[in-house]
């Protein structure tokens, strides 16, 4: 059905389509509206599930872990400082491979005091060992946390999911949304059945002392499982296309890259506007292309190097800044193509931090380097801040 | 694309305005994006809500920087603030006041619409008399001076999804719509 939905409504409806059974949840600017909704839906009958009310964002994770292993079907969301609280128990969570589905709703850490969106919290939890998935749109936030289910609770993978909204762009922008019926998602989601349920007629020990004969061992099982996520991620797009028709079967959405002499890496909401800034360009005849970077963990590096193969110049932009050489995606990218350096350029661009608007003319600027890059062949500076207030500063 | 930028105060009702005439231009099938201005909000400080509409789905998740239309939900705020900022040559002012365009001061515009939006909602119990919620006349007379958004959809989408009491708001949209003044 067609509906009209900001993204925390849309994000609020998927745990209720997803039949959550337990909800633990602190809110925090931009995520509070999907806590709000929920305990709406839980307290009217509208969701069959438990809403534990917590005293922190950390106390919220540790209640979901120990759902979690009673075989419960598990939701929160956070943003920014929340999440940042969650950091311990985001190892524990992903360390104990527990299949929890979190929406994040992107927004800047202070200081300075700010509460508009940029990537700086989710990149600060890059190496947690949760998958990362960036929605460009409200309909895409509403099926990623349907797949991310899907993906999580796999029985080879077993490793929760982050699906990031970028903060008041998406979470408070009424967007069209199709929402599917509750029982086309049974088909497409089954119930959620762990091998290893906590019992007390059986008890186990959870979380015990690993010494270091076999911690690594563990370790090395979590690698593996995040990169077999991506080929599940692949699958669990192609079903879904298959049952709902939107197409979500691939790690790097390509727009308009096939012939393109550049191309430009974007995550988040802003993939939209650099998809209508390159059909400017194109009008005008310059072969552009944007490619959207649908996961940020598990890492499309094989999608990256099959850009890089047919695109030889490509920019990265960054809602965020990792304080040593560009923007936490750039780094990625770069050392996906390292292999192949000596024939890629890779520029990074780092802008949209702390809500600043990114414009359809701010990515056209973007694109035109990237051209001037790809037709002298040189590149004088690796890194630029785009639209400071005095200029862009490169080094 | 229609880019629109409505002005308000906060508790007027702006945002739900902008996503009422969303969710109207969706029922006629059309594509449409809300927004608030991103920030904070307090009951009587000036508001700024937008909303785009167009026949191709909306990618751009930019700011309206050049909108087609303002609408303006409280006459005070035109010697306030600049609430012409921006607004395309060609493009239309919608005021919620009891006067005629030609009698607004500090509005030097060609294309103004001016809608008596306070008195239509104390008339049909819209908020209070003191702070009336003008939003669903206001969108109601929209409807009068923007041909891509009908008032059977506006109507449509008030029975919908408007807080209160959803009849009463049809009908102060479609007593704005008869009563709007200076279309041009």
């Amino acid at each position: 059905m067609l509906d009209l939905m900001t993204g925390n409504a849309a994000a609020a409806k998927a745990a209720m389509l997803a039949r959550v059974e337990v909800i633990a949840a602190y809110p925090i600017t931009p995520q509070t509206s999907i806590s709000e909704k929920l305990a709406e839906m839980v307290a009217n009958g509208e969701m069959n599930a438990k809403y534990i009310k917590v005293e922190s964002e950390h106390s919220a994770m540790a209640a979901l872990i120990g759902a979690s292993y009673i075989g419960a079907r598990t939701f929160t969301a956070t943003s920014s400082q929340g999440l940042a609280l969650m950091h311990e128990m985001l190892f524990w969570a992903s360390g104990a491979r527990r299949p929890i589905v979190m929406p994040v709703v992107s927004r800047a850490l202070g200081p300075p005091w700010n509460i508009w969106t940029d990537h700086m919290d989710v990149m600060g939890e890059r190496d947690t060992g949760w998958m990362q998935l960036f929605c460009e749109n409200n309909q895409e936030t509403l099926d990623l946390i349907l797949m991310a289910y899907r993906v999580a609770e796999d029985k080879d993978i077993m490793l929760p999911a982050m699906i990031i909204e970028d903060g008041f762009i998406l979470s408070h922008t009424f967007e069209k949304v199709d929402v599917p019926a509750i029982e086309e998602i049974d088909f497409y989601l089954h119930p959620f059945n762990p091998d290893v349920k906590v019992n007390f007629r059986k008890p186990r020990r959870y979380g015990s002392l690993v010494m270091p004969d076999w911690a690594m061992e563990f370790r090395y099982n979590n690698a593996l499982a995040m990169e077999k996520a991506k080929k599940k991620w692949v699958e669990a797009g192609i079903a879904f296309k298959k049952a709902f028709g939107r197409d979500y079967s691939s790690l790097v959405e390509l727009y308009r890259c096939e012939d393109a002499d550049v191309a430009l890496i974007v995550a988040g909401s802003a993939a939209g506007t650099a998809k209508v800034s390159a059909d400017r360009m194109r009008e005008r005849g310059r072969k552009v292309g944007v490619a959207k970077l649908r996961a940020f963990r598990p890492f499309p590096t094989e999608e990256v190097m099959r850009l890089g193969e047919g695109v030889r110049t490509i920019g990265v932009f960054d809602r965020s800044y990792t304080f040593a050489q560009g923007g936490a995606i750039y780094g990625e990218v770069r050392n996906a193509l390292y292999p192949m350096a000596s024939d890629v350029r890779v520029k990074g661009y780092i802008g949209g931090l702390g809500g600043r608007d990114i414009t359809e003319a701010e990515f056209e600027k973007m694109f035109e380097d990237l051209l001037a890059i790809a037709k002298s062949g040189s590149m004088s500076k690796d890194v630029e801040w785009v639209a400071l207030k005095d200029g862009s500063y490169r080094w | 694309m229609i880019e629109i930028r409505f002005h308000g105060r906060g508790g007027q009702g702006a945002v739900v305005a902008s996503e009422l005439l969303a969710r109207a231009a969706v029922m006629n099938r059309l594509h449409a994006a809300a927004f608030p201005f991103f920030g904070v909000e307090r009951r009587g400080a000036p508001v700024t809500a937008f909303c785009r509409i167009d026949l191709k789905p909306i990618r751009t998740h930019s700011e309206i920087y050049f909108p087609d239309y303002v609408v303006v939900l409280d006459p005070d705020l035109v010697s306030m603030t600049n609430v012409l900022q921006g607004l395309k040559p060609d493009g239309a002012l919608l005021i919620n006041s009891a006067k005629e365009s030609c009698d607004l001061q500090h509005v030097k515009w060609n294309k103004v619409a001016t809608v008596d939006a306070t008195s239509i909602a104390i008339k049909y119990g819209l908020g209070s008399e003191n702070s009336p919620i003008v939003n669903t006349a206001i969108i109601g007379a929209f409807s009068k001076i923007c041909p891509q958004v009908p008032l059977e959809s506006v109507i449509e989408s008030i029975l919908k999804a408007s807080p209160g009491d959803k009849k009463a708001n049809a009908e102060a949209a479609k007593e704005a719509f008869e009563t709007v003044k200076g279309v041009w």
